[in-house]
């Protein structure tokens, strides 16, 4: 009893951790199912089939294709466009900056299916209800996810000194070489941060980009489509590779981090 | 009050403009909407000058130091170096370095990486070998590859000093440069920077509110109070002969007097102090009316018992009773109520030669007349005064 009470915290803190993994374990498992049926999901036998021919599933690597795209260009236009906007809502004073402060938010805030009917409302008003597709998905994209952008990079521009900035003036450095000696790198992990939290945010969209897409499919799109059917297992091996590619960027940054520490100590 | 420092600033005919060597600030004004943080300033600070801006926050000195360091435009006036005018320059194309108080030094930098920054931007040779030369005369050699982050308060203050002296500047400018260290570590800091400030000898402007300071480090300091210098001069001239209630009491503390002046003579004021006639040296006087505050600092007062000869020609005042007595070891404070009311306050040194008085005991007071200033009546006798000291 008294070793429950005094490991209690540790107790809830490991359970809580299984509770989250316990699906990103199922998935891994799956990725090496040999399934007897493809209507019952149960783990029937080890095989490396699944990862040997992941693109069998017809049309699951084309839409994995696409969203990888959409993800990539999604992520360089809102990060680009974002920090931009970030920039002159901290650092520029002009008419209308507080109501485009809060006006910034309501992306975040409005529910998704709105944003999405009303970005299909729009499209089709302006005409394009033919040419729903790669371009609107991209767009609509784009739009939710500049406004984490700003809101990530504006929060870092925010905490960052003046007073660094003015101390690189009186270095000598000219307002360019101020700009990328220091406010950028100073900046940057803010930016990064935005790049990587655009990329996951579009790549698993599914509400707006469902509503947009027209005949296209993106890889949230077809796994919604197949589970009616019955999930290939290969599903489950991009799911795998996902959360190790997540983990490997974690891992990666914390351990350059350590290793400079390391260093310096 | 702007004619106080024209008159003790520049000498009786200023070299013009283009040929004075040192940094001259000619009728300096900024205004931020209807508030204005410097008021029409003059002043010249000579090359090669420790030269001290005292003054309580709020005063317009560190404006006056962003000015100058480009930092902020001024809204009227001008500002020279060196004979070129500067007013206007991008601060990156300015010979002048600031030590920030904040020490601003790039987090994502290391400690040779942010001294050798302004040697980088301007493409000099060698920078290196500069900076580890810098790095060990601050005595931060061993820690050239550490961050900011892992740096003592010390430390920090010590690269903030290195990255803007290793440019060698017409005039370096130390913004507060020790308000965040601690008491012991700020007293060794002054040491070392006036060590620095002689070795190097360029032009340090220091702003500070700490009286005690800028009077231990600098060779000229000017007292700004309220957007206008109110008096320059050396340490001890400011100590000793201060022309306003505002001087007497920011630097140090004053017992000012309420007096009718009777006599005015060539050399020698003649003033009726509460019934009791004092004279001040005429270079001391600076009232313009008839009455005036006479001032004079607490250690300057002599205390006695009645009828005791005091070490001094000048008048005995009696009538005091003791109030109050601290003991400080090297001295005893005492506050004597005089007979028109005021406390007057007496440090006595503990030398031996008297000894202590206690609470109520009746006292003369006396000093000599040389050690007695003499100040406008229509200045405020607290203006200056700062509570915490008391």
């Amino acid at each position: 009893m008294r070793w429950i009470r005094n490991n209690l915290v540790l107790l809830l803190g490991i359970a809580v951790l299984i509770y989250t993994f316990i699906p990103i374990a199922i998935v891994i498992l799956m990725s090496f199912n040999d399934p007897n049926s493809r209507l019952i999901y149960s783990f029937d036998g080890f095989t490396l089939y699944n990862w040997q021919n992941p693109c069998e599933p017809d049309g699951m690597c084309g839409a994995l294709w696409t969203s990888i795209k959409v993800g990539f260009l999604a992520t360089l236009f809102s990060t680009i466009l974002g920090t931009l906007a970030a920039f002159a809502l901290v650092r520029h004073d002009f008419q209308g900056r507080s109501s485009s402060n809060l006006l910034i938010f309501m992306p975040m805030a409005a529910p998704e299916i709105v944003m999405g009917s009303s970005l299909l409302a729009l499209f089709v008003a302006a005409g394009f209800a033919g040419q729903l597709g790669f371009w609107t998905i991209l767009i609509a994209h784009i739009m939710f996810c500049l406004s984490f952008v700003v809101v990530t990079v504006r929060a870092r521009l925010a905490g960052l000194d003046d007073n660094l900035e003015q101390a690189a003036m009186d270095l000598y450095a000219t307002p360019s070489q101020t700009f990328w000696r220091v406010t950028f790198p100073l900046v940057f992990p803010g930016i990064l941060g935005a790049a990587l939290l655009s990329f996951s945010l579009s790549f698993d969209d599914f509400i707006i980009t469902n509503l947009n897409a027209g005949n296209t499919t993106t890889f949230p799109m077809f796994v919604w489509g197949a589970a009616q059917r019955g999930v290939p297992m290969q599903v489950n091996v991009v799911g795998t590779l996902m959360f190790m590619i997540a983990i490997l960027i974690v891992v990666g940054g914390e351990v350059t981090s350590r290793r400079r520490n390391a260093k310096l100590a | 009050m702007s004619q106080v420092a024209e008159t003790s600033g520049a000498p009786a005919a200023p070299a013009p403009d283009a040929s004075y060597d040192g940094l001259r600030l000619r009728n300096l004004t900024k205004s931020f909407g209807a508030f204005t943080a410097v008021d029409d300033l003059d002043l010249d600070v000579p090359r090669g000058s420790f030269f001290a801006l005292l003054g309580p926050s709020g005063c317009g000195k560190t404006t006056t130091l962003r000015m100058v360091a480009g930092l902020e435009t001024p809204t009227s006036g001008s500002i020279t170096l060196a004979g070129q005018d500067i007013t206007y320059a991008k601060p990156y194309k300015r010979p002048v370095n600031t030590v920030f108080q904040s020490y601003a030094l790039f987090p994502h930098l290391d400690i040779h990486e942010n001294v050798a920054f302004g040697l980088k931007r301007r493409k000099a040779k060698e920078v290196d070998a500069q900076v580890k030369e810098m790095l060990d005369l601050v005595e931060l050699g061993v820690q050239a590859r550490k961050r900011p982050t892992q740096l003592s308060g010390g430390q920090q203050q010590r690269v903030a000093l290195a990255r803007a002296l290793i440019n060698k500047p017409e005039v370096l400018l130390l913004d507060e440069p020790l308000g965040a260290l601690d008491l012991k570590l700020r007293r060794s800091m002054q040491i070392e920077l006036k060590r620095i400030q002689v070795d190097v000898g360029l032009t340090f402007i220091h702003v500070t509110h700490d009286q005690e300071e800028a009077m231990t480090m600098a060779d000229t300091v000017a007292v700004m109070n309220q957007g206008v210098i109110e008096q320059m001069g050396s340490p001890a001239d400011l100590y000793e002969n201060p022309r306003s209630t505002f001087v007497a009491n920011f630097l140090g503390q004053s017992n000012l007097i309420e007096g009718r002046i009777t006599n005015r003579a060539a050399d020698l004021v003649t003033v009726d102090m509460q019934g009791i006639g004092v004279s001040i040296p005429a270079d001391r006087a600076h009232a313009d009316g008839d009455m005036g505050w006479v001032g004079i600092r607490p250690e300057k007062v002599l205390i006695g018992e009645p009828g005791a000869t005091l070490d001094a020609p000048g008048n005995t005042i009696p009538g005091g009773v003791i109030s109050d007595v601290s003991f400080v070891g090297v001295s005893t404070q005492y506050l004597v109520r005089m007979p028109w009311g005021q406390e007057i306050q007496v440090f006595a040194q503990n030398t031996g030669r008297t000894r202590l008085f206690a609470q109520g005991e009746s006292v003369e007071l006396s000093w000599r007349p040389e050690y007695a200033f003499l100040l406008d009546h229509a200045q405020d006798a607290t203006a200056g005064a700062q509570k915490d000291d008391a």
